[in-house]
């Protein structure tokens, strides 16, 4: 399906919608995220029944904060569909698709891992790519690249931005 | 000891066991399960992957996949390069397939920009790319026969993937991680000696896939090790998210080349095979046919380069990689004539050739998925950016971190040892699942 002709038959459920350089995206408010995701799985002739893969970006000067995007692809009808959730700063907060894509876990579980966004209602919400122990989120904005102590003999890398300097 | 359980050896004509083995208030033998830890830095995990295996006896009764030991943090080094920079780094995620890794960044950067790289260029990547598609392949069958006992396989497959890594040596500089294909195009037009050498390979690579498969396919060892190990139904895959020849050797014929094509896929005449049976042998299969699918890609694209004069990267100068560059003895750099240009004769072309290398383009604003079909199934890239001159942010959708996570789907209830055939059967590339 066209990225116009998805948007059209979205447009009959759904409000905020955007076409961009080929590609629908899709906001909706996080309560209604898991209705959203089984009225596209299930809706006729859209069969959004693939979850490629999430992603969070961190927006600090913004509200909301951060945006969550579900990228749905469709096996049968050859379309993909982001659908994107924000969060406030202060309750970075997402239901949990886990129940619905059971592939969702890991990726749940990464976002959570280095952005620290709370899937609510996941079975094992813990750090996936970084150790147990760590602290903060790597990946959101306001954590610097390098200037974390190692664990080899406690080298303190400096950050990105002040290496080479004495 | 109990009475209990010395009656029940002797009982039994056993010799005595150890008190500590049996229940002390029934007699009865523990029936206790065991954890172990398989990794990380098990020859079979292709990497440093650990499983957490819980044992009763012989057989898997759950599995825990524990990933992370190679976590580099490239999404988060792309934020603070350049769009440019941004190539080297996803080209190292995963490394048995980093033309793929630079195809759907610099697909997904050309998408935010609104260009499209000339048509020489593209023929140019699809040829790289069915080429790296076969290179892996032939690693995942030399590995995988070798954690099966089939330790010629794994000499065969490393020495034709050698033939290729040559092939991408002349054409790149480099063996892997080769930042070749950019932003715009690729970084310069094949050498003389590259298509003479793709055409050997053409020539002999058709006879040894046969040659493997007449040392496979009838191998009763391979064959039990293999057939009914590891099963997948189609459902489970796609709940789990599973894409590439685990996806296709369960009978879903999914693949980006077909279903959303790009890089011009859908000029060319290939089949995707597919397979219904869901087990390690199907995957075996499918990915035997894929090098023969992609020997069939390669051979139209070096056909097709012959017709195909033209540029290999944009025109746009803001965009396009101004430095003219030559394979040396250690990789691609900067041409000595070029050099002598910009250093001694125009002043205007290094203060250009010092904005494209320090700054590089601005890319509008706005979020892309760009998606194209690794060895190893969908390989998508997240690429939002702000309107400035580096990523905002780029999410790696790496095929193997999703799809390890069937392994336990796979492999609970059944052998250990199948589990190995079973993780083999993946082919899970580690710095990609960990990025």
């Amino acid at each position: 399906m066209s990225p116009d002709a998805l948007a059209a038959a979205l447009r009959d459920r759904f409000a905020d919608i955007l076409v961009a350089r080929g590609e629908v995206s899709l906001i909706v408010p996080r309560d209604e995220l898991t209705d959203a995701l089984a009225w596209l799985r299930d809706a006729p002739g859209l069969s959004l029944g693939f979850l490629s893969c999430i992603s969070v970006t961190d927006w600090p000067a913004a509200d909301p904060r951060f945006w969550v995007s579900y990228e749905l692809r469709s096996m049968t009808r050859h379309h993909r569909l982001r659908v994107k959730v924000g969060l406030p700063e202060a309750d970075p907060h997402v239901p949990s698709i886990v129940a619905m894509y059971p592939g969702a876990n890991w990726h749940e579980r990464e976002q959570y891992d280095l952005y620290g966004v709370v899937f609510d209602g996941h079975p094992d919400l813990t750090r996936i790519l970084l150790p147990d122990d760590w602290e903060g989120h790597p990946l959101r904005k306001d954590e610097e690249l390098g200037g974390v102590s190692t664990r080899f003999e406690g080298a303190l890398v400096p950050p990105i931005d002040r290496r080479g300097m004495a | 000891m109990t009475a209990d359980g010395a009656e029940m050896d002797a009982a039994r004509g056993l010799p005595a066991t150890s008190g500590a083995l049996r229940d002390e208030l029934t007699g009865e033998l523990r029936q206790e399960t065991m954890i172990i830890n398989m990794g990380p830095q098990h020859p079979s995990t292709h990497g440093v992957l650990r499983l957490l295996l819980e044992l009763d006896g012989e057989t898997v009764v759950a599995c825990k996949p524990i990933i992370g030991y190679l976590h580099t943090g490239i999404e988060k080094n792309t934020e603070y390069r350049t769009w440019l920079q941004g190539v080297t780094f996803v080209t190292r995620a995963d490394y048995l397939s980093p033309f793929f890794n630079e195809l759907g960044y610099c697909l997904g950067v050309e998408r935010l920009l609104g260009v499209e790289a000339p048509p020489r260029a593209q023929l140019i990547r699809v040829l790289v790319c069915e080429l790296n598609r076969i290179a892996s392949h032939l690693v995942y069958l030399a590995t995988g026969g070798l954690e099966l006992g089939a330790v010629s396989v794994m000499l065969y497959g490393f020495r034709e993937r050698e033939v290729i890594m040559d092939i991408f040596e002349a054409i790149t500089g480099l063996r892997m991680n080769h930042a070749y294909i950019r932003i715009g195009g690729v970084v310069m037009d094949l050498p003389e000696d590259g298509p003479p050498k793709i055409r050997r390979m053409l020539d002999v690579l058709p006879g040894r896939i046969h040659e493997y498969e007449t040392i496979l396919n009838d191998n009763p060892i391979w064959r039990e090790r293999n057939e009914g190990v590891g099963m997948l139904s189609a459902e489970q895959a796609l709940a789990l998210g599973v894409t590439g020849p685990v996806l296709r050797a369960s009978g879903v014929a999914a693949d980006l080349r077909k279903d959303m094509p790009y890089a011009g896929y859908e000029t060319f005449d290939f089949e995707v095979p597919v397979r219904t049976e869901g087990d390690a042998y199907a995957r075996y299969v499918v990915r035997i046919e894929e090098m023969r699918e992609s020997l069939k890609i390669v051979a139209q694209a070096l056909e097709r380069l012959e017709d195909q004069p033209g540029p290999t990267m944009i025109e746009d100068p803001k965009i396009a990689w101004q430095g003219r560059l030559s394979v040396g003895p250690d990789g691609i750099g900067n041409d000595p004539e070029y050099l002598r240009h910009i250093m001694e004769e125009s002043m205007e072309a290094l203060i250009h050739h010092f904005k494209a290398v320090t700054q590089g383009v601005a890319v509008p604003a706005g979020e892309v998925y760009s998606a194209v079909e690794s060895p190893r199934g969908e390989l998508g890239f997240h690429i939002v950016s702000d309107g400035g001159h580096r990523p905002y942010r780029v999410k790696i959708r790496d095929p193997s971190f999703v799809n390890l996570q069937s392994l336990p789907a796979m492999i609970e209830g059944s052998l250990i040892a199948d589990a190995i055939a079973a993780n083999a059967s993946l082919d899970p590339v580690m710095g990609g699942v960990d990025r």
